[in-house]
């Protein structure tokens, strides 16, 4: 049976994620989100994996979190509190999240998961020196490309927030 | 103490609430907070895995999944301002030309 710890970051994380998609201003949804993921980082605590923990509290709740919540506050604000979704696709919604819930909730009870590794209070863990040996040899190349990857979403990301209009203008007074 | 499938359950529950998100939410930003709650789901799926055989290739692969989830969110809120600048909305069903 799971234990209390567990419990209260289970609610944590499902409720904050309900509040970040249901918060009247996305302001409060985007504090909530990152909540949510302080929660998942509370989940990779409680897996006995510290390195992914921290790195999840340092990318998702110190740069994502924060670069939503810029991004909201450049948006008008009037854009942000009209919520124009129909009652029936709401509905509708509700029943396909319950469905999903319910029917592989159902299928990993009934599947031979149910039980396997047995409680992991007792078994052993991973050391994460691990991890870096095999980032550094193994995944070697995986790192490189997502350095790559990185890199060029952050390009990316660049040209396309530039403003072109403002610079044309500029242009033109030159 | 929990076991496996207590945290897979955890990570069905997230990944409903996602999909609920992305079906019903109109409202651009709560559609990526919504893909931002399944890729976490799926990144508690993979540790809890590593943590259960153990084996530290889990952990390596959820250190990319997290690094990869954020290059997205830089792009998709690069993407999202855009898009308000050329409609003055940042509801998904208002983007219907392509123009721009």
């Amino acid at each position: 049976m799971a234990d209390p710890v567990f419990i209260a970051v289970a609610v944590l994380t499902v409720g904050a994620a309900i509040i970040a998609l249901e918060a009247r201003e996305l302001i409060y949804g985007a504090v909530a989100l990152a909540v949510s993921m302080l929660g998942i980082a509370g989940f990779f605590l409680l897996l006995d994996a510290p390195f992914v923990a921290v790195f999840q509290i340092a990318v998702y709740v110190g740069a994502v979190a924060v670069l939503i919540i810029f991004t909201v506050m450049l948006v008008r604000t009037q854009a942000l509190f009209t919520t124009k979704e129909d009652k029936k696709r709401k509905g509708a919604g509700i029943a396909l999240m319950l469905i999903i819930m319910a029917s592989f909730g159902a299928l990993l009870l009934a599947s031979g998961l149910n039980g396997q590794f047995g409680s992991f209070g007792d078994s052993a863990t991973v050391d994460f020196t691990e991890i870096g040996e095999l980032m550094l040899t193994y995944y070697a190349p995986a790192l490189i490309l997502m350095g790559l990857t990185l890199a060029g979403a952050v390009i990316a990301a660049l040209a396309l927030a530039r403003r072109e209009d403002v610079e044309q203008q500029h242009e033109r007074a030159d | 103490m929990s076991e496996l499938i207590d945290f897979l359950i955890v990570s069905i529950a997230l990944v409903a609430i996602g999909i609920y998100g992305l079906v019903v939410k109109r409202n651009a930003i709560r559609m990526l907070f919504s893909i931002e709650i399944i890729a976490n789901a799926a990144n508690l799926t993979l540790v809890a895995f590593s943590r259960g055989l153990p084996n530290a290739q889990g952990q390596t692969f959820a250190l990319f999944s997290i690094a990869i989830a954020a290059a997205e969110v830089a792009v998709g809120l690069g993407l999202i301002i855009v898009a308000y600048r050329l409609y003055r909305e940042i509801d998904v069903a208002e983007f219907r030309s392509m123009r721009g």
